[in-house]
């Protein structure tokens, strides 16, 4: 096999707000035209590592150790221009929220198509040919009439198609999609997970897809990695871990799934003596660590 | 907006402006002073002075009296001044445009001068900069129009003699005008060396009027460009490569700007109140000046005129304001 896409080894981050560990020494490899899943509750990292990747972690985050290599580069041994001008070509964020990841003072032709101008350097006219082009492989029925719109005209699902058109905009190598689905309706929820994958496929694209869900995660992912408090519990292809789970953890959460994440749905589904044994875990990786 | 809400306003508007008319009317009448007694000699005889009254309509009761001067008012005449014995319209009509020239100017100076300071403390927020950006707004935001005033005046007037001290040009100055509105006529007629010697009259003036309210759009806009700037578009595009400049101009800016205005329309109403004084302490011939010797005089119709001139300027920001903040608006715009 080539090198992988992404190869990230031992990222430890603390976050100095809360003082506390966010990241304990992850390592997660993505191989080209891969979608990983990353997976695990509220707070368990996953944004977290999405933006490292993406150089826009929060100042009250910091790395402590590992490394991040994007195609055989590592990323910290680039300047901050090249490191910029690396993610607006290679890498892209499709957010979790479409309601506030499009500027609801510009229209959509505007926010489609500067990254193709700035960056990939077109002119207004082939921006345009080319913003029709994925409106349509994103499926969206009227491309013309959506390029003229405000971004309060569409719907919450237009709009996710919007930023996802925008995120294959440049033919990055990795698109990160952090939830892309769980601020939409049920019904759309499945289209749009259906749209990541049918993109993804045809432009050979790696996705790193942060979810909640391990339903989404049997749908979509080839490989995946559950995180429990910014530490890898399990690691393997979508298929192992839903079908041969090894972890304890792992094997609540599918018997819990998919619903795991709304404690208002039902008492906590992971039994207390699995916690109590990744908590002992945690301070066993913690111990005789700097804080 | 739409056009009937635009007439409801200008409805509203009116009502307000007819109450304005009243409470100033009744207000002058009731207070103490007489504007007779001011226009003559000590030498006048009894009769004279029951003359003038009669001739003013003062000899009448004060419900007729406003009567008078109300329908006056609809018939577009809003009455004689006392102490410059002319149509106070037309002396409206004189020193309203240096007003509006005025206070516009300064408006667009305090504009561009507070944006310019809000982005750079945007660009420069969280580094050593942004402590000097503030400082010197706070510098601005702490000494009033007429401080500036008289600082300019010492400085620029009397120490290093840059700007002509008062009036609004050159008395020399031979150009036919059509308009009163000197500034943008010059302008427009391409007479660069009037609009010259207009502009360096105006520079003391209108930077007085200018720097407090620049300050005031300074700090607004800052706060609303950096939240703006931590929004998931802002994030979205700083990914796709844009530099911080452009995502301010081009990202945070418009989605700022709307609470901006709104502000700055309450405080452009206060720097109007400030012209009154900014105007006489540069000699400036505007409506402002005029209204201090007005009261001085007791010049009854003419300090209403005045007055009513005031509030039909404070109407006109707040629609303005309102009309701005609504094209800014997408959802406005087209809702
Ligand atoms: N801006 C920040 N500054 C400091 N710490 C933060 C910040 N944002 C999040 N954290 C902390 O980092 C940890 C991991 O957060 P992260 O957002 O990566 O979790 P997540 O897995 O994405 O959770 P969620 O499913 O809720 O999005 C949490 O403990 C959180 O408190
Ligand atoms: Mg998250």
């Amino acid at each position: 096999m080539s090198a992988p896409l992404l190869d990230i080894s031992g990222l430890s981050a603390i976050s100095t707000r809360e003082n506390a560990r966010v990241l304990r020494d992850v390592d997660l490899v993505v191989a080209e035209g891969e979608v990983h899943g990353l997976v695990g509750e509220s707070g368990a990292g996953k944004s977290t590592i999405a933006k490292a990747v993406l150089d826009m972690l929060p100042r009250t985050i910091r790395v402590t150790g590992g490394r991040i290599v994007f195609r055989g580069r590592d990323l910290a041994s680039l300047d901050r221009a090249s490191l910029r001008a690396l993610v607006a070509r290679e890498i892209a964020l499709i957010p979790q929220d479409p309601m506030t990841g499009l500027n609801p003072t510009r229209r959509i032709e505007a926010q489609l198509t500067d990254g193709m101008r700035l960056v990939a350097g077109m002119s207004r006219g082939e921006a345009r040919e080319r913003a029709l082009a994925l409106l349509e492989e994103v499926r969206i029925a009227d491309p013309a009439r959506t390029l003229a719109a405000y971004p309060h005209e569409l719907s919450g699902g237009m709009r996710q198609r919007v930023l996802i058109a925008a995120a294959f905009a440049l033919e990055p190598k990795l698109v990160v999609a952090d939830e892309p689905t769980t601020a939409l309706d049920v019904t759309v929820q499945k289209q749009i997970l259906r749209l990541i994958r049918g993109m993804q496929e045809r432009h050979g694209t790696g996705v790193i897809f942060v979810t909640h869900d391990l339903g989404v995660v049997a749908k979509i992912c080839d490989r995946v990695t559950l995180l429990y408090q910014g530490k890898v519990v399990e690691a393997g292809t979508a298929r192992e871990m839903i079908e041969t789970p090894r972890h304890a953890y792992t094997r609540a959460l599918l018997a819990a799934s998919p619903r795991y994440d709304r404690p208002e749905h039902g008492c906590d589904p992971v039994p207390g003596s699995v916690v109590a044994g990744l908590e002992a875990e945690i301070a066993r990786h913690d111990e005789g660590r700097a804080p | 907006m739409s056009l009937a809400a635009v007439l409801r306003r200008l409805a509203t508007a009116a009502v307000t402006l007819f109450g304005v008319a009243v409470v100033v009317f009744v207000l002058l009448r009731v207070a103490p002073g007489d504007p007779i007694a001011m226009m003559i000699g000590p030498g006048a005889s009894e009769a004279d002075i029951a003359a003038l009254r009669a001739r003013y309509g003062l000899d009448q009761g004060l419900v007729t009296q406003f009567f008078i001067w109300l329908q006056g008012l609809i018939a577009g005449d809003l009455g004689t001044s006392i102490s410059l014995r002319s149509d106070v319209l037309g002396l409206l009509g004189q020193r309203l445009p240096a007003t509006l020239e005025l206070a516009g100017a300064a408006l667009v100076v305090a504009l561009l001068v507070g944006g310019t300071i809000a982005i750079l403390g945007t660009l420069a927020r969280r580094s050593p900069g942004e402590a000097v950006v503030d400082g010197a707004n706070g510098l601005l935001l702490a000494v009033p129009d007429f401080i500036w005033a008289l600082a300019f005046v010492l400085v620029f007037a009397v120490f290093i003699p840059v700007f002509p001290l008062t009036g609004r040009m050159d008395p020399t100055i031979d150009m036919d005008f059509a308009t009163r509105f000197f500034l943008l006529e010059s302008l427009v007629r391409a007479e660069f060396a009037v609009f010259g010697n207009i502009v360096s009259h105006m520079t003391m003036p209108v930077l007085a009027l200018a720097l407090p309210l620049a300050a005031i759009v300074a700090r607004v806009l800052k706060g609303a460009l950096i939240e703006a700037m931590g929004q998931d578009y802002v994030l979205l595009a700083r990914l796709k490569g844009k530099s911080e400049l452009r995502l301010v101009l081009q990202e945070a800016l418009r989605n700022a700007l709307p609470a901006t205005l709104a502000l700055t329309g309450v405080q452009f109403t206060f720097l109007v109140g400030g012209t009154v004084i900014i105007e006489r302490i540069f000699a400036y011939p505007g409506i402002g000046n005029m209204a201090i010797d007005a009261v001085i005089n007791r010049d009854l119709p003419l300090i209403q005129g005045i007055v009513l001139a005031f509030g039909a300027m404070f109407i006109a920001i707040n629609l303005a304001v309102d009309l701005a903040v609504a094209a800014l608006n997408p959802r406005l715009r087209h809702g």
